[in-house]
C-alpha cells in the first residue's frame, strides 16, 4: 500500500457507514419512488374498479421501470424562448431539495446519512422546502402558463409551509428538542407518542402536508382538471422524470417528518410496556404472513419480494453474530410501515376529494389553519404547564385542552362560512383569480 | 458540530451528481433531437406572454404577510425549545405570559390584516 492511500482509508474507516446510507439511499429513493407512483396508480384504478396497469410484465410491477426508461429515453426539447440556465436548474432543484433533505432524517434508530444535526427537523423541512424554488424557476420556460402557476402555486406552498411550521412548533414543544434522535427518544421517555398529546397539531400538520407535497385535494400546481401541471408545460423527457422523482420524494420527507414527530419515529407501539416485548417479533411475522398470504393469492411477485424481506429478519436469529442488527432492523420496519401508512392516506385523499378552489384552500390556510395553529401552540404550552409544573393529571390536561382547540377551531369555521355567505359570491372558477 | 454535517455535504454532492450524470448519460442514448428548436409548449401563443395580464397584487400580499408569520414562526420556534426547561425551572408560568405577550401583538396585526381584506381572496 502506498503511503498516499493512507488519507483515503482512514476517510473512508470514519465515513463508511454514512457513505454506505448514502449511497443506498441516492440509488433506491429514486426506484422506491417509482413504486410509491406506481402503487398510487394501482390503488386508484382498485377504488374505481379498474385493474389498473397490468400492460408489462410481472402483473405489471415492470410498469414504471418501464415509463421511467420511457421518459429518459425521450428528446430533450427546450423551448425557443426559454432562458437556457434556468431551464436546465428548474427540474435539478426540487429534486436535489427533496433527497438532500432525507439526510437529516432517521430510518430507524441505525440507519441515518448524518449523525445527530443539532437542528434536526428544521434542517429536514428547510431543505424540504426550497423544493418549490424549482416551480418558481419555472419562470425560465418564457411561457406565460408556467409564469402564472408558479406563482399561484408558490404563494400557495409559502402559505401552507407557515401552517405546518406552526404545527411542527408544537411538536417541538413537546419534545424540546431538534435532534431527532432525542425527539424520538423523548416519546420514549414520556411514553406516548406525541399525536396524542397534540392530536389538533397532527391534524393541522397533515393538512399543511398535502400542499407541501403538491397532492390533491389541495394542489393548485398539478391541478388536472383545468390546467394539467402547466409548472411544467415545457420541460418533458428526463427533465419531467427529475421533477417527479423530487415530488414523489417529497412525499416521503413529509411522512417522515410526521413519523418522527408525531407517531413515535422507529418506536413500536407501547415501547415501555415489557409485557408486549413480542411486539419486537412482530416484524418478521408479520412478514411470513405477508408471504403466505401473496403465495396463496398466486402473486408471486409481491410474494418473492416479501420473502427477501423475511430472509433479512431471519438472517439474524440464524447468525448470532449478527444480532447487534435485530433494533436496527425492527426500527426500520416500524418506521417505514409508519411512513407507507401515512403515503397511504395521501392516495387515499386524492381519490376521495374532489380538488379545492384556489380561493377557498387560501382561506383555509391564512384564516382557519394559522390562527388555529398558534391557539394549539398556546394550548400545548398551558398543557405542558399544568402537567409538568403543576403535576395535573396528563390525560384531563390533554382533553380538556383539545377541547378548547377544537371549539376555537368550530368557531373559525363558523365565522368563515358566515363572511363567505355575507360577503360577494366566491368566483366561478380558480383560473379567473391569477 | 459542523463535522455533524460533513455526511449532509457528501451526500449533497451524490444527489447533485445524479440529475447531472443522467442528463450528460443519456444525451448520447436518446435519439438526436429536431433542428428546429421548439416554440411555447400547450398553445401558447408566442407573444411574450401578452395573453396573460401580470399577477394580482394578492400575490404582493401574500408574499409580504408570509414573511411575517414566517419570522413569528422563528421566534415560536426558539421559544418551543427552551419550554421545557423553563418548566423544569418552575419558570414555566412566566414563559407563557411571556408567549401571551408576544401572541397578543401578533393577533393585533392579524386583526389589522383582516380588517384591511388582505387575507381575502375574493373581493
Amino acid at each position: 500500500m502506498s503511503h498516499a492511500d493512507q488519507p483515503v482509508l482512514l476517510f473512508l474507516h470514519a465515513w463508511w457507514s454514512q457513505l454506505a446510507c448514502a449511497l443506498v439511499i441516492v440509488a433506491l429513493v429514486p426506484l422506491l419512488v417509482a413504486y410509491v407512483a406506481l402503487v398510487e396508480r394501482k390503488g386508484m384504478a382498485r377504488l374505481q374498479s379498474r385493474m389498473g396497469p397490468i400492460d408489462h410484465d410481472l402483473k405489471g410491477l415492470l410498469e414504471s421501470l418501464a415509463s421511467s426508461v420511457k421518459l429518459l429515453l425521450k428528446e430533450d426539447i427546450v423551448p425557443r424562448d426559454s432562458d437556457a440556465l434556468l431551464f436546465w436548474f428548474t427540474p435539478i432543484i426540487p429534486m436535489a431539495a427533496a433527497l438532500i433533505s432525507l439526510s437529516g432524517l432517521y430510518f430507524g434508530p441505525a440507519f441515518r446519512v448524518a449523525e445527530d444535526i443539532n437542528i434536526g427537523i428544521l434542517f429536514v423541512i428547510g431543505i424540504g422546502s426550497l423544493s418549490f424554488l424549482g416551480l418558481l424557476l419555472g419562470v425560465g420556460a418564457s411561457n406565460g402558463h408556467t409564469s402564472s402557476d408558479a406563482i399561484g402555486s408558490s404563494a400557495q406552498i409559502v402559505s401552507y409551509g407557515i401552517v405546518a411550521a406552526l404545527a411542527i412548533v408544537s411538536g417541538v414543544l413537546l419534545s424540546g428538542t431538534l435532534k431527532i434522535r432525542a425527539i424520538v427518544d423523548a416519546q420514549l421517555e414520556h411514553s406516548v407518542w406525541f399525536i396524542f398529546l397534540a392530536p389538533v397539531a397532527f391534524f393541522i400538520y397533515c393538512v399543511a402536508s398535502i400542499p407541501g407535497a403538491y397532492r390533491s385535494p389541495f394542489h393548485r400546481h398539478e391541478s388536472e382538471c383545468e390546467r394539467k401541471a402547466w409548472s411544467m408545460a415545457g420541460t418533458g423527457g428526463l427533465r419531467l422524470f427529475l421533477c417527479l422523482i423530487g415530488e414523489y420524494t417529497n412525499i416521503i420527507v413529509v411522512a417522515s417528518v410526521a413519523t418522527t414527530l408525531f407517531l413515535g419515529g422507529w418506536l413500536r407501539p407501547f415501547p415501555n410496556v415489557h409485557w408486549l416485548d413480542g411486539l419486537d417479533f412482530a416484524p418478521a411475522f408479520l412478514l411470513v404472513l405477508a408471504t403466505t398470504y401473496c403465495i396463496y393469492k398466486r402473486k408471486r411477485a409481491v410474494a418473492l419480494v416479501c420473502f427477501i424481506a423475511v430472509l433479512i429478519f431471519l438472517l439474524p436469529w440464524i447468525l448470532p453474530s449478527l444480532s447487534f442488527a435485530v433494533p436496527g432492523l425492527n426500527g426500520a420496519f416500524w418506521f417505514l410501515g409508519k411512513v407507507s401508512a401515512y403515503i397511504y392516506m395521501f392516495i387515499w385523499l386524492r381519490i376521495h376529494l374532489p380538488r379545492y378552489r384556489f380561493d377557498q384552500h387560501m382561506h383555509l390556510s391564512w384564516q382557519v389553519l394559522i390562527p388555529l395553529a398558534i391557539v394549539n401552540l398556546f394550548f400545548v404550552g398551558v398543557a405542558i404547564f399544568l402537567e409538568a409544573e403543576l403535576g395535573w393529571n396528563r390525560w384531563l390536561v390533554t382533553s380538556v385542552t383539545t377541547l378548547f382547540t377544537l371549539a376555537v377551531l368550530g368557531f373559525l369555521i363558523r365565522w368563515h362560512d358566515q363572511r363567505i355567505a355575507a360577503g360577494t359570491p366566491a368566483l366561478p372558477s380558480d383560473s379567473y383569480v391569477r | 458540530m459542523p463535522a455533524n454535517y460533513f455526511p449532509v455535504l457528501i451526500f449533497a454532492l451524490f444527489v447533485l451528481a445524479f440529475p447531472v450524470a443522467a442528463l450528460l448519460v443519456f444525451k448520447f442514448i436518446r435519439p438526436e433531437s429536431s433542428d428546429d428548436p421548439a416554440g411555447p409548449q400547450e398553445s401558447v401563443p408566442d407573444e411574450e406572454g401578452k395573453v396573460h395580464p401580470p399577477p394580482s397584487s394578492r400575490f404582493y400580499f401574500v408574499a409580504v404577510v408570509s414573511v411575517i408569520f414566517s419570522v413569528a414562526t422563528v421566534f415560536l420556534l426558539l421559544w418551543a425549545i427552551r419550554y421545557r426547561a423553563w418548566v423544569a425551572d418552575h419558570s414555566g408560568g412566566v414563559a407563557l405570559v411571556a408567549l401571551s405577550f408576544f401572541l397578543a401583538i401578533l393577533l393585533v396585526g392579524y386583526i389589522w390584516l383582516y380588517k384591511k381584506g388582505a387575507l381575502e381572496w375574493t373581493r
